[in-house]
């Protein structure tokens, strides 16, 4: 089998003495939109967690463009083009937003500026607020400017963590169109998703996952047509 | 008592962002307003009195001599005293203990090299040498809480160890450093003042202005306010426009997220310790050039320079200046008998008019400290919440 | 290092302690070594009742000099006889004084409740409170100069009750106890650091009240009168059995009495040590004790099953204090004068908080081990220090001021050493030489050391 650009194979992790995980699979190609669905307590989270290296794995391996990053610690793996946006905490309250931005570029401030004003196109929040602490901004408005924090680290990959949690639902839709574009531009997109219809449909890919295992795996399309995830995970 | 939170950012709930409204401790606007009618017709009342105009000259000058001046000196040193504590509380997550001895140590430092200095007859001209000194105690002191820093501190912030353990830490290094000073330098009393001893003299004062209350600027008062003020501005420019002064904010408010930033914590305390060491240095010399310089006065200096840290919100450094100059002047202010004042504003009285006694100067802080705790834990800036 | 389990290790440092006194005992003088156990035993309670804060309740509390004082302050009160002169010149004053003091704090309670209008309330409870500290120092600054001026070279204050000093242990506890409940409820409820601020400020606040009321204890003048609860040395020595054991133990009568006088004060300590320790220990293994670990170890699970636990911390702050301040009575009963200058700090907080540490948190054992051993160092080192000075700096010529200058300061070493002490236990054994049994569970893993995360 071919290496998709992010191939976590196998993996099996968990917290003290049990596993949440038992050889779970996740993989996304560049240009693209995975999604992680499932229950509550299905290791969605866990997943995230293990693929970015916050959580130590005990089986199986994660390689990035065909490398294995297993070893890696988070930063290096941000190095290594790894961004990842935190469910909650995920910017800096009391610096601006610019500042928020410029922690991003902490470690590679080349052309900055030119990046900043890239960003701001796609989330104009970024120009209007520029000079107000992050820690002000409502839920939907912290929400962007935490995905743009991620993406100043020019990642190839961006991974979200519930990225819809406690933003309203009108600004859900503008979340994921923008989430799309992002991918449109060539960059892997792993997204952990509650939200599990509107996600899937426009996931290139969705995993369905129960218990710690792969259950169900296919385009989103597909997974939102199967009757069986329909009628156990969306709701009929 | 509202019980402390240890939430630190609110979550985040799909609200419009709050309107913008004045900062706390400006809201009740009509109050000041209030005040400030009944002050001025209370002064109109004064000056409306024969001679009243310059009696209130001489009450203004007396209170300014032993009020405002001791007060705003006092102050500085507490402001920087304070910043080097909220700081390391922001980026490190404890209040640090030694952190008067750190500032004895810096001080003996500044004092031993002073000495050199005066014996190689080498001076600052009207200027204190103290202040040609002053590198080499930051020297002193940098290492000191570097080596601290090594050989203690990053040892449980690797274990990502409880706060707890870390104040337990500091006050290890609290023995050991005061140790350290009383057996470098000893527990006496030390002058190294030198210079210029005044800027304006009592007695030039009156002459100038006739008023009969006199005036004195000493050159230590002046140095204080002047370093304190350059240092501050400093510090906030390194905080606000360098990337590693962002870093370190950014590091207080979100370890974890500047971790995956690429902000090297280790890089971050590092710096930390050398600004708080050389803020320590500055505040103990400061300090030891207005007063003299005695190991245990360090010591003491400790519970107001950690009420000007809570009183203005620790971990917010804007905050650590506000503190340090609401301690000061409560300091003063409280422990200052008005007898003379209020017998030139036409209030005679056979009293002294001293809300404290001046034995009490160290209590006043402290409370200071318990109103701040009851009404307001985080402070007036809102800090960290303990 | 080997670490032993159950009794061995606790019977080795105990044995490795006694030995150490006795070597004193024999080495230096035997008068030493019942000093330095007199000192010892009172450590020990001291550091027994910061662990029942620390350890069973997890309370940093940085103001142990102050109830060591306020218990010293009781010996005082207990012990001296009343100045009658003094109570004619000003008790009428004093008693005014108080009564108007506590109005006031009642109108300001009162009136904090009872006024509903925000805008009123502020300046209504300053208006009150101006008027009442300028009342009550109208009835207060008089007689306080009364007090003071009745035979000021020798009394110039109120005395005391004039009963057995002994008595004062429990007055001292009592005492402590009270201020101790005023302050918990002002403090505690506030997170770590705050709290250890917090009291650090208010030991500093207590012992300048006791340096500056002279009225109250004589402040920085002293009380250096106090009775003994154990014979003087010059009655012994009239006493015929004791001149008879003299001369049967072939020892000097004015030697030997002087030792008799120390083993009868160690005679006492140890018992109050031991009915403390005894009481300590039972209430840590009653539900009481476990329910008071739990909300140690997790005070918001504790907090979820319905316990109060800002009462149940200040029940361990009272308690732990109240053994501070029978720790501080019986010091001033020992040294027979109460000295406020003497409160530093450096010896009545923090010192006792190395105890603690060193010996082991959270185990009774722990902190009277802790208290043993680091007051002998401490005392040992003082004398070590010069000691070791002279050795090394016998290179350099006898007035060399180098050396001058060393030998000067070479007792402050002992701080150093305290400090590397603390840090190199903290460092190799968190939890102390004698920790915890609880396990998995113990203080030291949930607060010292790594945090489960």
């Amino acid at each position: 089998m071919s290496d998709a650009f992010l191939m976590g194979e196998a993996i099996t992790c968990g917290y003290g003495d049990t596993n949440i995980l038992h050889g779970c699979t996740i993989s996304v190609e560049k240009g693209e939109i995975a999604v992680i669905v499932g229950p509550n307590g299905a290791g969605k989270s866990t997943a995230m967690k293990a693929v970015f290296g916050l959580l130590p794995l005990r089986g199986g391996s994660v390689r990035l463009g065909g490398e294995d990053i297993s070893t890696l610690t988070p930063p290096d793996r941000v190095a290594a083009g790894m961004g990842f946006v935190p469910q909650t905490n995920n910017v800096f309250p009391s610096l601006t937003v610019r500042e928020n931005l410029e922690m991003g570029a902490y470690l590679c401030p080349q052309n900055m500026e030119a990046r900043i004003e890239q960003l701001a196109q796609l989330f104009p929040i970024l120009k209007e607020c520029r000079q107000q602490p992050a820690g002000e901004l409502s839920g939907g408005q912290r929400q962007q400017v935490a995905v743009a924090r991620a993406m100043m680290t020019q990642p190839k990959l961006l991974m979200l963590d519930e990225p819809t949690a406690g933003v309203s639902p009108i600004l859900v839709q503008e979340l994921f169109a923008k989430i799309q574009e992002i991918a449109a531009a060539g960059i892997a997109v792993l997204i952990v998703e509650q939200n599990a219809r509107q996600a899937l449909s426009l996931a290139h890919k969705g995993f369905v996952l129960v218990q710690g295992k792969n259950r169900f795996t296919g385009t989103g399309q597909d997974l939102l047509d199967d009757p069986d995830v329909r009628q156990s995970f969306l709701g009929g | 008592m509202t019980k402390p939170s240890r939430q630190q950012h609110p979550s985040p709930v799909d609200a419009e962002a709050p309107p913008n409204r004045l900062p706390g401790p400006w809201r009740p606007l009509w109050g000041v307003a209030v005040g400030l009618a009944l002050c001025l017709l209370l002064l109109l009342t004064i000056v409306s009195r024969e001679g009243g105009g310059v009696n209130l000259l001489n009450a203004l000058v007396r209170f300014a001599n032993f009020v405002v001046i001791p007060g705003v000196a006092y102050g500085s040193q507490l402001a920087l005293g304070a910043l080097g504590v909220t700081l390391i509380y922001a980026v490190m997550r404890f209040s640090d203990f030694a952190h008067g001895n750190t500032m004895a140590f810096g001080a003996m430092g500044v004092v031993l090299v002073t000495r050199v200095l005066q014996g190689m007859d080498i001076s600052a001209g009207p200027l204190p040498t103290a202040l040609l000194a002053l590198p080499f105690g930051i020297l002193g002191a940098v290492t000191l809480a570097l080596v601290f820093d090594r050989a203690v501190y990053r040892f449980y912030r690797r274990q990502r160890a409880a706060p707890v353990t870390f104040v337990i830490a500091s006050i290890g290094a609290m023995f050991v450093t005061n140790g350290l000073v009383r057996l470098i330098i000893g527990p006496d009393n030390q002058r190294f003042a030198d210079g210029v001893r005044f800027i304006i003299r009592v007695q030039a004062f009156k002459e100038m202005t006739g008023l009969s209350e006199g005036l004195a600027l000493r050159t230590t008062q002046v140095v204080t306010l002047v370093v304190a003020v350059v240092v501050v501005l400093g510090l906030f420019l390194f905080l606000n426009r360098t990337p590693l002064g962002k870093a370190m904010r950014a590091y207080a408010d979100n370890e974890d997220l500047a971790l995956l930033s690429g902000i090297n914590p280790e890089r971050v305390a590092l710096w930390t310790w050398i600004i708080a060491a050389t803020l320590a240095t500055i505040a103990g010399t400061l300090y030891g050039l207005d007063k003299s310089f005695k190991p245990f006065t360090y010591f003491q200096l400790l519970l107001p320079i950690f009420a000007s840290a809570i009183v203005g919100g620790i971990g917010k450094p804007l905050g650590a200046i506000v503190g340090g100059v609401v301690v000061a002047f409560s300091e003063i202010a409280l422990t200052y008998p008005y007898r003379k004042i209020l017998g030139y504003l036409g209030f005679e009285t056979d009293s002294l008019v001293q809300l404290l006694s001046t034995d009490y100067k160290f209590a006043v802080s402290f409370i200071i400290l318990v109103v701040v705790l009851i009404w307001r834990p985080r402070g007036i800036f809102q800090g960290r919440v303990i | 290092m080997k670490v032993d389990t159950g009794m061995g290790r606790p019977f080795w440092l105990a044995m490795a302690m006694a030995l150490a006194l006795v070597a004193v005992g024999v080495l230096q003088s035997w008068n030493v070594a019942l000093a330095i156990l007199n000192l010892q035993l009172i450590s020990a309670v001291m550091a027994l009742g910061v662990n029942i804060q620390w350890g069973y309740g997890g309370l940093f509390n940085f103001g142990i000099m102050g109830f060591t004082a306020l218990g010293g302050l009781a010996a005082v009160l207990v012990a001296v006889p009343p100045v009658p002169e003094a109570w004619a010149a000003g008790g009428r004053g004093m008693a005014m004084a108080a009564v108007t003091m506590a109005a006031t704090t009642a109108a300001v309670w009162a009136l904090h409740r009872l006024i509903k209008v925000k805008a009123l309330r502020g300046p209504a409870v300053a208006l009150v409170f101006v008027a009442g500290f300028a009342l009550t120092r109208s009835f207060y600054g008089p007689s306080v100069a009364a007090i003071e001026a009745v035979n000021s070279s020798v009394t110039g204050f109120l005395g005391g009750l004039g009963l057995p000093i002994i008595l004062s242990w429990l007055a001292g506890g009592a005492l402590a106890a009270a201020v101790a409940w005023v302050i918990g409820r002002i403090t505690l409820g506030l997170q770590s650091d705050y709290l250890a601020i917090a009291t650090l400020g208010i030991s500093a606040a207590l012992v300048a009240v006791l340096k500056n009321e002279d009225w109250l204890a004589r402040g920085v003048k002293n009380v250096t009168t106090l009775p003994r609860p154990v014979p003087y040395e010059q009655d012994l020595h009239g006493q015929d059995w004791f001149v008879d054991l003299s001369v049967r133990v072939g020892m000097d009568p004015s030697l030997l009495s002087g030792l008799v006088v120390k083993a009868l004060y160690a005679l006492l300590f140890g018992a109050v040590l031991l009915a403390l320790f005894w009481l300590s220990h039972r209430a840590l293994h009653s539900p009481w004790g476990r329910m008071m670990r739990a909300i140690r170890d997790n005070r918001d699970a504790a907090e979820a099953m319905g316990k109060d636990v800002t009462r149940r911390h200040l029940q361990v702050f009272v308690l732990g204090s109240a053994v501070v301040g029978i720790a501080g009575a019986m010091l001033v009963t020992l040294n027979g004068q109460f000295t406020p200058a003497a409160y530093s700090p450096f010896r009545y907080t923090f010192l006792v908080w190395v105890m603690v540490i060193v010996g082991g948190s959270g185990n009774n054992g722990g902190a009277v081990l802790g208290g043993f051993l680091i007051w002998f160092l401490w005392v040992q080192a003082e004398a070590a220090g010069p000691w070791l000075m002279t050795l090394l700096t016998s290179g350099l010529q006898e007035d060399a001021p180098l050396r001058q200058h060393l030998l000067s300061v070479a007792p402050h070493m002992r701080q150093l050493l305290m400090g590397l002490l603390l840090l190199v236990v903290l460092r190799l054994s968190p939890r102390g030489l004698l920790p915890e049994r609880s396990g998995q569970q113990g203080l030291a893993r949930q607060r010292i050391g790594p945090e489960p995360s």
